[in-house]
């Protein structure tokens, strides 16, 4: 009675809303590891937007500005990585990490005083078209702007990396840094700008949290979507178009197991929560074996230190 | 004309001195910039860093904590640092003592009202063997098929601690716990030796100091110790090593995978005494930043422990006299390494101040 | 070095030495839930207003921390703790044994090891019957979603007081369920409203902490409840009533009495006529008629003229619990692991 093909299309709408955080963040990451940088800061990146662009949203009253605040913040505190890993040739992997512990940390400090604050309804495009279009309609329609830029943004990455010029630049610094500093190309700067706009891309989806998806500041709200999305650039073989695709799978999986218990089915809840995980290690198994597939995407120099003499 | 005023060199060798000098330095700048937070919070520098650092170990309960909180920190960093210092990223370190406490406290469970001196001994060898295993799976998964340890390690964290929620949640919840998501307690059989009446530091603190010392030996006087650190030197020579070099890495991730699973197991059979759905604070997180702070050095890494167990601790201090937000641990614990990494450049790179000539105007 | 030791324990002498009237609490979440640790310390905070001075630390984690904070309380001058959470039962007996100058109470537990131990909960399922009374009325799609938590016996025993009460007024009712397995996840509890409502659910409510679900209701134009605390600023349109925790009373008069000496140990169980479960103010959408009804049913439950689980009460078997003519004892409440009969699905093992 109530699975016809309407419910189907709600299923799907809310599978797709809930991938967005997933999308935006690995996205940003893929940039950032396609130069050959392994950023593990993505968790405590994502939850500092959260939190500020809850509290730009509280103080300015302006969802445009709260937005591009989180943007700004992810970026800023992506820099303390960047200054580390590209300035101070530190190690990625403990940079990272110190990065997601501090950013959870003080992001909880500021939010002491933005809780308990009902965010603001944040516009959403087209509701009369998804009520009155039959499947197709949930689906497409009724949802935030940001969904529909992060339903783009997988497709003007995938132009970016392999269509544009810079883009080039970026898959060679992470190829082989050595050849493509050689070739005149600053590989600092251009391992900073993917740092940065990876920075920026967590910090959107934290605020999409924030703002959107569970409108109010709540310490810790992330709850582990940040290691997710770094799980999916693997799973997405540092695809762009895949890491859309991969989004949906996981955000389906959770999506999925909440309706069959509805439904009054018995499952092992936590057993299938542990799939997406499970399928990461796979297909990094599968993809990893085969060294052709490997030089496919694989940033060959992803997480070591590039240093070159002055 | 370009005038340079700072030159920055490639240092050819590590100065020893600097080398032990910079987590000193990295604590100092900590306190400073805790000092900045604590005041543009509103609080006294001063007062809230002596909560912090000082009121909590001021007493024998505060220091016995402290050591309880450390025992683990410190065993887990001391396996990290095995592979660390060979270029294996292992930051699963969190999964192998879930996995650990999940066989150890299994082992415990089936040892239930059943009394016996080799209760206790078989739990902590069976919570290392689980940890060895789970390591073992991004060891062997690196070596053969040439997957990237660092990812494969950090999601195997996430399928323990769900492997230990459906347990706990489902066949092994205490039969009498009105379907609380916890196991029973464990027998007395089964729980560690406490020390002194009063204080909960169990006898797991000597398994950790004969582990440092064991990976001292190992690390400085045998051959595996050599290897670890020549290919921790460089990439290349590892590569090279072929054969022997992925033995190596498995063996590496083995005894990592075994410190972490003991770690497990001293904290459900130690001061938790069942299992739980939090049997861990991540200690296997926190324990990299321990291993970086003490140099990859098992003596460093003792000391380590002990200041990074103590933000835990101050925390909770500063938070009951002060009503400072508890967080402020994780963001000293964020910023200890942040600043530490940072001095390592002081390490590698020589800082010439060159001063202005009269030819360079 | 024996100097600085020896200053250290100074210290530490000059802090425990402090002989004011302290009381502690110890709380599960953040202090800003908007859920149950808030509620917590708002009572906290009208025993400051009392005069009595209390302190807190939030955040604690069940485990090996626990411990050490209930304990650093007791040592640090503390003459009452409170510890705010089921999973603090086992590590409040043992510091309790250590200390029996000082008074400890546990919330939501039973175990009482030393005499210096109290325990205390509140008869949140009275509220539950409130809210399925309300939700048989308004349903259009007789499907309830309800979001939960851990298949404790409070959790149960709320799932089956609300579904009794909404099948006494409308018998086609249906109890949709989803286990988030967690108190507190806004992602995990936004997801689960909306995946009941996409199945049909146009009540939602929930036994888990965060705001998030009433936001979803919001948002899709279905009705739901606050839980713990009054969140009818999250979701003004939609939220019907919420069930409040309301410490307060019990805080400050425990502390009083603690501080005057005639503190003894207690189990407390109290529900909506002490005031420890109180509802926020009615939505008006209800209508006149039944916010009256709901009212009157408010002050029969709290006079002990209509209690929540009344007989005949069958499970899903459809085994007897409760005889026609009585009402389920604290026994058989306590222990609640079946579901009723009307509620769809089984109770997770």
């Amino acid at each position: 009675m109530i699975f016809d093909l309407n419910f189907f299309g709600m299923l799907i709408g809310a599978i797709m809303a809930s991938s967005v955080p997933l999308i935006l963040a690995a996205s940003g990451e893929l940039i950032t590891e396609r130069s050959g940088v392994l950023n593990l800061g993505v968790e405590g990146m994502m939850i500092v937007g959260a939190i500020s662009g809850f509290a730009l949203m509280v103080l300015t009253d302006n969802l445009f500005l709260a937005v591009i605040g989180s943007m700004l913040s992810g970026l800023i505190i992506s820099s303390i990585f960047g200054f580390l890993t590209q300035t101070l040739f530190t190690n990625h992997v403990a940079s990272g990490l110190a990065l997601t512990i501090f950013g959870i940390g003080i992001s909880a400090m500021i939010g002491k005083n933005f809780v308990g604050i009902p965010g603001k309804d944040f516009p959403l495009l087209l509701v009369n078209l998804r009520e009155s279009i039959p499947f197709l309609g949930p689906i497409l329609f009724g949802h935030s702007i940001i969904l529909y830029v992060a339903f783009a943004l997988p497709f003007a990455t995938n132009y970016f990396l392999k269509k544009t010029k810079l883009g080039l630049i970026v898959r060679a610094v992470g190829d082989s840094p050595v050849s493509a500093s050689n070739q005149g190309i600053n590989v600092a700067l251009v391992r900073y700008s993917c740092i940065l706009y990876g920075g920026a891309m967590c910090g959107l989806a934290g605020a999409y949290l924030s703002l959107i998806y569970t409108p109010q500041w709540i310490e810790n709200m992330t709850a582990g979507r940040g290691w997710i999305a770094l799980a999916l650039v693997v799973f997405a073989t540092w695809s762009p178009l895949k890491v859309l695709a991969g989004a949906i799978i996981f955000g389906g999986v959770t999506i999925m197991q909440l309706h069959l218990q509805a439904i009054g089915l018995r499952i092992p809840v936590q057993l299938l929560s542990a799939l997406p995980y499970i399928m990461t290690i796979i297909v990094l198994v599968v993809i990893s074996r085969d060294s052709r597939k490997i030089k496919l995407n694989t940033p060959t120099s992803l997480g070591q230190i590039f240093y070159k003499e002055k | 004309m370009e005038v340079q005023l700072i030159k920055i060199e490639k240092r050819n060798d590590v100065s020893r001195s600097i080398y032990l000098l910079t987590p000193i330095l990295a604590i100092f700048l900590t306190l400073f910039g805790g000092g900045i937070i604590f005041f543009a919070l509103g609080f006294n520098p001063i007062e809230a860093l002596k909560f912090f650092f000082i009121t909590p170990i001021s007493d024998l309960y505060g220091l016995s904590e402290l050591l309880l909180k450390a025992t683990p920190l410190c065993l887990i960093a001391i396996g990290l640092s095995f592979c660390f210092k060979s270029n294996n990223w292992n930051i699963g370190a969190e999964g192998q003592l879930i996995f650990g406490g999940i066989v150890g406290g299994g082992v415990a469970l089936l040892f239930y009202n059943h009394d016996g001196f080799y209760v206790l001994p078989i739990i902590i060898v069976s919570g290392a063997v689980g940890g060895m295993v789970f390591a073992m799976i991004p060891a062997i998964l690196k070596t053969f098929f040439n997957t990237n340890e660092i990812l494969v390690s950090l999601m195997l964290v996430y399928v323990a601690k769900l492997l230990l929620d459906y347990l706990v949640v489902g066949p092994w919840s205490n039969p009498e716990g009105f379907n609380f998501p916890e196991t029973r307690q464990f027998s007395a059989s089964a729980r560690m030796p406490i020390l002194f009446d009063g204080l909960r530091i169990h006898a797991g603190i000597f398994i950790t100091l004969v582990t440092v010392f064991l990976s001292w030996i190992i690390l400085y006087k045998t051959y595996l110790g050599f290897q670890i650190k020549v290919s921790g030197l460089s990439l290349k020579t590892a590569n090279y090593a072929g054969y022997k070099g992925k033995i190596m890495i498995i063996i590496v991730f083995m005894i990592s995978g075994a410190c972490a699973g003991i770690a497990g197991v001293g904290e459900i059979t130690g001061p938790i005494g069942q299992l739980h759905r939090n049997i861990s604070p991540d200690y296997g997180f926190t324990a990299i930043i321990v291993a970086f702070l003490g140099r990859l050095n098992p003596v460093g890494i003792i000391f380590a422990s002990l200041i990074v167990a103590l933000t835990y601790l101050g925390a909770e201090t500063a938070q009951i006299f002060l009503q400072i937000p508890k967080y402020t641990g994780q963001v000293f614990q964020g910023m200890i390494l942040f600043f530490l990494l940072a001095s390592d450049y002081l390490l590698f790179f020589k800082i010439k101040f060159l001063g202005l000539k009269k030819n360079d105007i | 070095m024996k100097y600085l030791i020896s200053v250290l324990f100074l210290l530490g002498l000059s802090i425990s030495a402090n002989a004011e009237f302290k009381v502690g609490f110890v709380y599960v979440g953040p202090v800003t839930d908007h859920g149950w640790t808030y509620q917590h310390d708002e009572g906290r905070k009208a025993v400051e207003a009392a005069g009595i001075k209390a302190t807190y630390v939030e955040s604690v984690q069940y485990g090996a921390d626990s411990e050490r904070v209930i304990r650093q309380l007791a040592q640090s001058g503390h003459d009452l703790i409170f510890t705010t959470s089921f999973g603090y039962m086992d590590p409040t007996n043992n510091v309790a044994k250590d200390f029996p100058n000082v008074k400890f109470e546990h919330a939501t537990g039973y175990k009482m090891d030393h005499p210096n131990v109290s325990v205390y909960s509140a008869r949140f399922y009275q509220g539950r019957t409130l809210l399925g009374h309300i939700a048989g009325k308004m349903t259009k799609t007789n499907t309830i979603g309800y979001i939960a938590s851990f298949p404790i016996p409070e959790v149960i025993r709320g799932i089956n007081a609300m579904t009794l009460a909404a099948q006494k007024v409308n018998p086609d009712i249906k109890t949709k369920i989803i286990w988030v397995f967690s108190w507190y996840d806004p992602g995990k509890e936004a997801e689960a409203a909306q995946a009941l409502i996409d199945q049909g659910a146009d009540i939602i409510m929930q036994h888990t902490d965060s705001t998030a679900a009433v936001q979803v209701a919001e948002k899709a134009g279905v009705w739901s409840f606050g839980q713990a605390s009054d969140m009818q600023k999250f979701a003004p349109k939609s939220i019907l009533t919420s069930i409040i925790d309301d410490w307060a009373p019990y805080y400050v008069e425990r502390s009083i009495a603690a501080r005057d000496g005639t503190w003894s140990q207690q189990n407390t169980w109290h529900g909506l006529k002490e005031g420890m479960v109180a509802m926020a103010p009615y939505n008006p959408a209800m209508g006149s008629d039944l916010v009256k009804e709901v009212e009157q049913l408010q002050k029969d439950l709290a006079s002990g003229k209509a209690n929540s689980f009344t007989g005949p009460i069958y499970d899903q078997k459809g085994n007897l619990l409760v005889a026609e003519g009585s009402v389920a004892d604290d026994g058989l409440l306590g222990g609640m692991k079946v579901y009723v009969k009307g509620v769809e699905g089984d109770v997770p093992q």
